[in-house]
């Protein structure tokens, strides 16, 4: 099987995200300064399910995609260590965090991709920092493919693969003639830390270059603003003596019982 | 600006978020100087529409294609009543099948979708919409540069609009062409139907403090007898305490709900990222410093396997 798996560099989940101060000139970006960056958790999901189907197969073809400035290679790199065996750099002017709408990305996915030889496309569920959850289903409608999204199962069939998914609270299994896409929802795959070894030899393996061709943006980012504050809370007491009182305060004061 | 609707129907009902999604969109068509249309699928569609009140047009497709998610037929059903509405934007609620649904509508509009709105509104003859990134350290407010708009709603968030009508004109559409590339060969129904967390009205959440799987059946008991669902921290899935469709945070979900009770979970920032926008915060821990207190409206320091049963005991007086 020839997979291609779509991923994004994106701040790491534990990092503090900072909007700029109101009237500054950069209020459509966070602030990136001492900010660590990682792979986005889905993407690095989809990953390590497509690296997973190509050991179990053995045999097969993994390709990471990635589409930004310089530091995607930095991304693509750590995709090559976790076992792609190769990468594309779609190459954009800039960072890509929140400059470019999930159509514009979904668009130079498949305007690459069209016409090339695979058999799954993989993507994670939402990307972790624009939070759009569009790209992987708009690409691969762009495509033509079938996709499922969120699948925690993949079970590649032959000439086909069938895909487990949560809808509405009850798992639908779809099957789809291949190619097909996919995007991955958590408990598909735990992502490998890779070893020394494999560090090193992602370093010889290749990155294909090519310049993303963008469409025209349909969604303009106007402003970021941080959450707003939440009014400082209160500790009712300790231990069950407290319990009558803080009914009476989500009954009397919150109105939430 | 006219705006469609999908109403998704479940049980023979329509979703709740789903109306949420249409008292928007009511509001907004009244703002802009529209109307609203609505479109719903599936077995009992027809009968579910009567509660989309304040729509004119519904658009129905009761074909058997629909008794599971065809995600090429649902989006061609939608964008069959798309085309002969006229409508300028599409609303759906922000469930799995919406969130779903709409990057498929996307593509064959040549549009993009903006996910998870908190606020939408139309003014200087364009649709801004405001949404939740980095699972809510951050808001951005974008504007959409060109119609057709697709926007999905988060649950919880939006208002019911009440009165009104229902549809005065119910017309049928056919998804088109089922091109067979993709179909639905088992649905696994769970043994007790749960909502989904983003849906959830009250949400009974625990982490590492539940000291294994077992102790959750004091937030089970608790939350049945609330009428919410359980969910759990990071550290619990990835310990297999919990299934990871019941994680909140940034690497699960994020949630907007009216009640959220954290009990034994520290706070990590990317769980409170995950439920910070909910409107009422009670916190159980045994650890006073705990972050998770700088969040929570009301907070008992305790031992949650003491608290919560009585906290069980306490509302049950109530009802």
């Amino acid at each position: 099987m020839k997979i291609y798996v779509c991923i994004k560099r994106v701040p790491h989940t534990a990092a503090r995200i900072r909007t700029a101060p109101p009237g500054s000139a950069a209020v459509k970006q966070i602030q990136t300064q001492g900010v660590e960056f990682a792979m986005s958790p889905y993407d690095e999901i989809a990953l390590a399910e497509a690296v997973k189907i190509k050991e179990r197969a053995g045999g097969g073809e993994v390709i990471a995609l990635s589409l930004g400035g310089e530091e995607s290679q930095t991304i693509l790199r750590t995709a090559l260590a976790m076992g792609a065996d190769s990468g594309v750099w779609l190459r954009a002017a800039a960072p890509v965090g929140l400059e470019l709408d999930g159509f514009q990305v979904a668009s130079a996915i498949a305007a690459f991709l069209r016409g090339r030889p695979l058999d799954l496309l993989l993507f994670g569920r939402l990307a972790a920092d624009d939070q759009s959850s569009q790209v992987g289903v708009l690409a691969s409608r762009l495509l033509k493919l079938p996709v499922v999204a969120g699948v925690t199962r993949i079970e590649p069939g032959e000439g086909s693969v069938r895909l487990h998914h949560l809808v509405d609270g009850r798992v639908e299994v779809v099957e789809c003639k291949l190619p097909a896409a996919a995007t991955a929802q958590k408990g598909l795959a735990e992502a490998p830390y890779p070893s020394i070894k494999q560090i090193m030899a992602a370093k010889k393996k290749p990155i294909e270059i090519t310049d993303a061709v963008l469409p025209e943006p349909v969604l303009e980012v106007v402003a970021l603003e941080p959450p707003p504050p939440r009014k400082s809370g209160k500790i009712v007491g300790e231990g069950t003596a407290a319990v009558p009182a803080l009914v009476k305060l989500l009954r009397e004061e919150a109105n939430a019982l | 600006m006219n705006l469609l609707v999908f109403l998704e129907v479940s049980g023979g009902k329509v979703k709740r978020p789903a109306l949420e999604a249409l008292g928007e969109a009511r509001r907004l068509a009244q703002a802009s100087g529209g109307t609203v249309s609505v479109v719903a699928l599936g077995t009992g569609a027809r009968a579910a529409i009567q509660a989309a009140r304040g729509a004119r047009k519904a658009y129905v497709d009761e074909s058997g294609a629909h008794s599971a998610f065809h995600l090429n037929e649902a989006a061609g059903a939608i964008l069959a009543a798309w085309k002969a509405s006229g409508a300028d934007g599409i609303l759906l609620a922000a469930t799995s099948v919406g969130a779903e649904l709409a990057p498929a509508l996307a593509a064959e509009l040549g549009t993009a979708v903006a996910a998870d709105a908190l606020e939408v509104s139309w003014r200087d003859n364009a649709l801004f919409v405001k949404r939740p990134i980095y699972a809510g350290k951050a808001f951005a407010v974008v504007r959409f540069r060109k119609l057709p708009a697709i926007v999905t709603l988060r649950p919880n968030v939006f208002a019911e609009e009440p009165g009104g009508e229902p549809p005065s004109e119910v017309l049928p559409v056919t998804q088109g062409e089922t091109d067979g590339r993709a179909r639905v060969v088992d649905v696994v129904e769970p043994e007790v139907k749960k909502v989904d967390l983003t849906e959830a009205d009250i949400i009974v959440s625990g982490g590492r403090g539940l000291k294994g799987p077992e102790g959750f059946s004091v937030l089970e008991s608790f939350a049945r007898t609330l009428g919410g669902v359980v969910g759990a921290s990071r550290a619990v899935c990835d310990a297999g305490w919990r299934p990871h469709s019941d994680q909140v945070g940034q690497t699960g979900k994020t949630v907007s709900t009216r009640l959220y009770f954290a009990c034994g979970i520290s706070g990590a920032i990317q769980h409170l990222a995950g439920m910070s926008s909910s409107k009422t915060i009670v916190a159980i821990n045994k650890d006073p410093n705990a972050p998770i207190f700088q969040v929570a409206d009301y907070g008992i320091v305790g031992d949650l396997f003491e608290v919560v049963p009585a906290l069980e005991t306490e509302v049950r007086k109530l009802r």
